[in-house]
């Protein structure tokens, strides 16, 4: 494929595999070495760059994002950063502060601190879980990041839109999507590749058709009714921490915490579905909030419910040549979410467990009850018995107690690195304990409270 | 200005942010460099019954296959010690992951992929994982167990008034440094080979391809400019990838790379030893330990490697702070079918602290005392303060302004007798291993730290938060730590440094120590610029090249500063002298004073540049090599007695966590640090070692968890699985400060090792965790290492009883 970006302030052309990841083009192809592969699947920020299009600056992971999915945007990499001897606000703080030891994961830092700079944010920890680093302790790092903010934004990594000449794997419309994808229903389909880089980077296949969908722009955004969320398949996953926030604060949350900056900048609600993951992290609150989800073949159209969509381990009811278009979320259905997803690190880690509660309490009575989870079967999964076991009951402790049990009728978890069966069933019944004690008013979160008297 | 005991940054803290400094994979090799790697083993016991390598051979790329058939009978071995670790193997297989066959390709992602399509069928067999099966089986290294100790520890426990049993598990710890394992090498003319290696062990490195390639080491020249990360794991691990690209070099006279992918890293090398830790202890009313056994258990992996020395420590380090009159330590090292476990920061000595600190704890708990001050209870008693005259050498002594990051008391404010109701009467000096602890600081440093982290009212408000919140429950951890500094191998201790001086006044220092973020080249320098008396910027901090500086140590132990720095210092010394006698002869002037670039002497005030250029006229040697090596040293591993360490460093910390009871998920709020870097040469770059020795001490015992499958494959091989500490579970509030005291014995500068011992700072999390579940209930939860969510869970159970 032919690809046109911007790298460090000059325009690129060059012709490429379509799964060639911009990290072995800077590094073989550009010996622009400064810009480092960690773990070579996303997860460790080594590699970060900053992106720029139309939508703004981004940092990504540079170890899974094809050349493709560049095309027409700016890039800048650490080696761009800086002009001449003239360092950027976060590089003179990182050295001033000590924010430095070995050394290999500092350029990744720097640009995931750089873009943040730039788009003034502040909240640090958050900016930065996707850069890890092994020696410092973070604490010099968080030091620098602060000392940095007041500096100004340094001039010259403005994406000035230019010339990219269309290329045919990678369609600009729906319409177009959805023929190309007929003609060829065996193609890969690449969004934000979080997932799929990870085939070509750790197993190594050879992706032979490819259909990048980052130039489909009327698969992006968000349709607001008064009633529903159409969120279109490509938006990403960074977009629905402020979208969700006003209506169901522990679904934003869970969204903060689904991945790092970097993959919530890549990675998609169309990807996070499609993928039928048993972990994913979206499916759970969503079917639990009633969504349903939106399938394109061609010139037709379905919606089904997401709950639905996941049929079996590996199996979703998707049809060859049939993509994700949007997925809908009720506001009704966010009202009363609650939703807590359970990992052994709080910050870029996938859940052992992730439990979405749906339940609203009239006069004292479960009216209704929607559960959810991932992490407890082979789909994320409805716990239909515990349901029925507080639909129409007193909401208090002993209904909480009594439906405990049912638990196990719904679920029979599998042991595996990330928990036990036994601990995923504890954990599992022990949130709609959790639910119940903060609804009740008490301290539940260890992310809320401070040290000291 | 002193250069030594500024807080300069790290000399290469400008290239680090800029991208230019160059790792192994940055440095750009001739065209036609060529690519490397393993095909590995998928069985975790069995014998190779047929290999079909010609799908490997056929992939793109591909130029060459190796097998052991391409050695005869010399296949090359990459073990740094018993000789165990063949390059390849055709025959048995001992772990998931273990090196059968090498690819030589034209890049690295053909030589990864051709490396997928081996198809090799194994008669399998049995294979040992657990710690009871490896015991059951009598598959150890050694002929049986070590066992050291003192007194009599049976009769003592049996006389006691209270006795407590209990065991331990604590996992291992992948290093997870974040550059992987990579080596390169050149071939040169006439058979001589250049070696670039990610290494903490350039000379080992030389060694072993030497050997591998049947050349003298002289023909073998290595260099390690810096690692991204090493911490132990690249003191042996390095050793498959620089002779795998030595032998490939030789054979196709080009240069060829090997780096792991990130996966094949974690799977194929060693990690830190799991250990699991039985004690029985016996103990009077008010804790003080009368006697006590440990068993410890650790899994050394399919190969010797370094576990006799990491067991060894262990041992070294069961007494941690505390004076054990009657003591038995009795050490299993097991051979199992799993990756063979190596150094990790503290090598040992955090495993065996941990089993004391879980003692401790457990006495506390029983006898419902405060842990902080049974601890001080069982403290050894206070170094005596060394009078004048006494091994104090005025040319190693300075005294420093006050540095803002630097705080603590005068190390002759160690009286203890006035607190904690009196109950502090001396107890003893002598080590379970015969070393009298003549050093000991942790009185005071404790008596200050529990005032600065105004622990007797945070300790009241946690019991009032657990009282009142029925969910999320507080705790409290202090622990402190007592770390021996020397190489347990004797000969180990010493260390060569080579230093010239320009005639423009530059000068270029190397020695045999290895730059890995540490910050020792940084810290060697302002040795340099301080003998001289001229800027940092005047000292050029160079690669450690075994053609420069020959027989090194690996950079380990803690022990970089400490050796190299005194090498460079006897270096530059000895450089000095030969100009002060150039003065003496030149000027008639004896009283020379080097600094701030100037040198004085009688009315005479010129430029180091200056008298430098004059020496090089009248034909003075301005180079100089330095030598350097321990002194008081002596240990008998197999007795268990002697004086192993040359002095100790010590840290004390307090943590405080919240534990949510519903789900085991937990957080450290506050962490507060006093540590002993005695006077430190940069107090920036130990406090920088410190804040990061004391999260990764957390992360081992917190979220980092290994975990194999019921067939002996690692679950847990890339980050996302394996979950190093991120951002935000550093310590919401951390509070470091350094302990100002020189050392008391003859050191740089009077300077402490640093990079080990704050790492097990983290042990206080791992307190405050088993304090809050024990907040749950009236049993001892027995809380097991690493305190996953899942981990918590159960000792909370455990604590409702």
């Amino acid at each position: 494929m032919e690809i046109t970006f911007r790298l460090n302030g000059e325009i690129v052309r060059t012709r490429e595999p379509a799964t060639r990841t911009l990290l072995d083009y800077l590094r073989d192809g550009r010996g622009l070495c400064g810009t480092k592969e960690g773990c070579n699947e996303g997860d460790c920020g080594a590699c970060t760059i900053m992106v720029e299009d139309e939508s703004g600056k981004k940092p990504l992971n540079a170890c899974i994002l094809f050349l493709p999915q560049l095309h027409g945007k700016s890039v800048t990499t650490v080696e761009g950063l800086s002009k001449g001897d003239t360092l950027h606000p976060v590089q003179s703080a990182m050295i001033e502060e000590h924010g430095s030891q070995c050394g290999f994961c500092t350029p990744g830092f720097i640009m995931s601190m750089a873009t943040a700079h730039a788009r003034g944010e502040t909240n640090h920890e958050d900016i930065l879980a996707g850069n890890l680093c092994r020696c410092t302790g973070y604490a010099p790092i968080l030091r620098a990041a602060q000392k940095a903010e007041t500096s100004p934004v340094p001039e010259g990594f403005e994406h000035i839109p230019f010339a990219a000449p269309a290329v045919v794997q990678r369609p600009e419309t729906v319409d177009e999507l959805a023929a190309l994808y007929g003609l060829r229903p065996s193609a890969t389909l690449i969004a934000g590749a979080t997932d799929v880089g990870l085939w070509v980077t750790k197993q190594m296949r050879d992706l032979d058709e490819v259909i990048f969908l980052n130039g489909v722009n009327d698969l992006k955004g968000i349709i607001e009714t008064d009633a529903a969320f159409e969120i279109k398949a490509m938006t990403p996953i960074a977009d629905l921490i402020p979208l969700f926030k006003p209506y169901a604060p522990s679904l934003s949350e869970m969204f903060r915490r689904f991945a790092s900056t970097q993959v919530r900048a890549a990675a998609t609600l169309g990807g996070n579905i499609a993928n039928g993951s048993p972990i994913g992290d979206s499916p759970p609150p969503l079917i639990a909030a009633g969504a349903s989800v939106t399938l394109r073949k061609g010139e037709d159209q379905r919606t089904i419910p997401l709950e639905a969509f996941f049929i079996a381990y590996g199996k979703q009811d998707r049809q060859p040549s049939e993509f994700v278009e949007s997925i809908t979320v009720p506001k009704a259905g966010l009202i009363n979410l609650a939703v807590y997803k359970l990992s052994k690190r709080f910050d870029q880690d996938i859940s052992a467990v992730c439990g979405a509660f749906n339940i609203a309490v009239e006069g004292g009575v479960v009216r209704s009850a929607v559960i959810a989870f991932g992490g407890m079967a082979g789909t994320p999964a409805r716990a239909k018995t515990v349901e029925a076991a507080l639909i129409g009951q007193p909401w208090n402790e002993a209904t909480i107690m009594a439906a405990l049990p049912a638990f196990a009728k719904d679920y029979t978890p599998m042991s595996d690195m990330r928990a036990s069966a036994d601990y995923r069933l504890s954990a599992a019944q022990n949130m709609l304990r959790r639910l119940y004690a903060e609804r009740s008013g008490l301290a539940t979160s260890v992310l809320s409270i401070k040290e000291g008297a | 200005m002193m250069s030594v005991g500024s807080s300069h940054p790290h000399d290469a803290a400008r290239l680090h942010v800029t991208g230019q400094a160059r790792y192994i994979d940055d440095i750009p090799l001739p065209v036609g460099a060529l690519h490397l790697a393993f095909g590995l083993s998928t069985v975790a016991h069995g014998e190779i019954t047929s290999m079909d390598l010609a799908p490997v051979r056929a992939a793109p790329g591909v130029i060459r296959v190796y097998t052991t058939e391409d050695f005869g009978d010399h296949i090359p071995d990459c073990s740094p010690s018993l000789g165990d670790e063949p390059l390849l193997t055709s025959t048995t297989v001992n772990f998931v992951g273990q090196p059968v066959f090498l690819v030589v390709a034209t890049s690295h992602h053909a030589a990864r992929k051709a490396a997928t399509l081996g198809k090799i069928a194994y008669d399998e067999k049995p294979a040992l994982f657990g710690y009871d099966e490896a015991m059951a089986a009598e598959s150890r290294f050694e002929d049986g167990p070590r066992i050291y100790g003192c007194g009599d520890a049976a009769e003592a426990i049996k006389a006691a008034t209270h006795v407590i049993k209990g065991t331990l598990h604590m996992g291992g710890q992948e290093h997870f440094y974040l550059e992987s394992q990579a080596a390169a090498a050149l071939p040169q003319e006439g058979g001589d080979m250049v070696v670039y290696s990610s290494t903490q062990h350039p000379s080992e490195i030389q060694h072993k391809v030497a050997h591998a390639l049947h050349v003298p080491m002289h023909a073998v020249r290595v260099e390690t400019r810096r690692m991204g990360g090493g911490f132990g794991g690249k003191e042996s691990q390095g050793n498959w990838l620089a002779i795998a690209c030595a032998i490939a070099a030789r054979d196709t006279g080009k240069p060829c790379k090997m780096r792991y992918d990130r996966d094949d890293d974690m799977i194929i090398t060693g990690k830190r030893h799991d250990f699991r830790i039985s004690y029985t202890c016996g103990f009077d009313e008010h804790g003080r330990i009368e006697g006590i056994e440990f068993v410890q258990l650790t899994r050394a992996g399919w190969s010797m490697d370094l576990t006799l020395p990491v067991a060894d420590r262990a041992m070294l380090h069961a007494d941690n702070a505390y004076f054990l009159p009657n003591a038995r330590i009795e050490s299993h090292r097991l051979k199992t079918n799993s990756q063979s476990n190596t150094a990790y920061r503290g090598f040992g000595g955090p495993q065996g602290v941990l089993g004391i600190e879980r003692v401790v704890d457990h006495i506390a708990h029983t006898l419902g005392r405060d842990p902080a001050e049974v601890r001080r209870l069982n403290y050894y008693d206070d170094m005596v303060v060394p009078t004048a005259g006494e091994g104090l050498p005025e040319d190693h002594v300075l005294s420093l302004d006050g540095d803002p990051l630097s705080r603590g008391g005068a190390e002759t404010d160690t009286g203890h007798g006035a607190h904690a109701g009196g109950q502090l009467t001396p107890r003893g000096k002598l080590t379970p291993y015969g070393q009298e602890v003549e050093d000991f600081i942790l009185h005071a440093m404790t008596e200050k730290l529990l005032q600065d982290a105004d622990y007797a009212a945070r300790k009241k408000a946690v019991a009032k938060w657990n009282a009142e919140n029925p969910i999320i429950k507080k705790g409290l951890g202090i622990s402190p730590v007592k770390f021996g500094i020397s190489f347990t191998l004797t000969h180990l201790n010493q260390a060569g440094a080579l230093v010239h001086v320009y005639n423009d006044g530059s000068i270029h220092m190397n020695h045999g120590g290895t730059e890995m973020g540490q910050g020792l080249f940084l810290k060697v320098a302002q040795v340099a610029a301080q003998v001289f008396g001229v800027p940092i910027e005047t000292v050029k901090i160079t690669a450690t090249d075994t053609g420069k500086v020959p027989n090194t140590s690996a950079t380990a132990a803690s022990s970089g500063t400490d050796l190299n720095g005194m090498a460079v210092k006897n270096a530059c010394d000895a450089i000095r002298t030969r100009l002060e006698v150039f003065i003496l002869e030149r000027f008639g002037e004896s009283e020379v004073t080097w600094a701030e670039g100037r040198v004085r002497f009688g009315v005479h005030d010129m430029g180091f540049a200056e008298l430098v250029s004059l020496a090089y006229m009248n034909r003075v040697s301005l180079s100089s090599t330095g030598f350097y090596k321990t002194p008081k040293i002596e240990w008998d591993r197999i007795k268990g007695k002697g004086r192993p360490f040359f002095y100790f460093a010590h840290g004390i910390a307090i943590t405080e966590v919240a534990l949510d009871t519903l789900t085991g998920e937990n957080r450290i709020l506050r962490a507060d640090i006093l540590h002993d870097a005695g006077t430190s040469l940069n107090p920036a770059i130990d406090k920088s070692q410190i804040e990061g020795g004391y999260v990764q001490g957390a992360g081992w015992l917190t979220t980092e968890e290994l975990w194999w499958d019921a067939k002996g494959l690692l679950k847990t091989h890339a980050p996302s699985t394996y979950k190093i500490p991120a951002c935000s579970d550093a310590p919401d509030v951390f509070n470091v400060a350094l302990w100002d005291g020189r050392n008391r014995e003859d050191t740089i500068y009077r300077s402490k090792a640093v990079g080990e011992p704050p790492f097990m700072l983290g042990i206080s999390a791992f307190l405050a965790l088993s304090d809050a579940c024990a907040a749950c209930g009236p049993t001892y939860p027995a809380l097991n290492a690493p305190a996953t969510p899942e981990e918590l869970l159960n000792a909370i159970t455990r604590a409702r009883g």
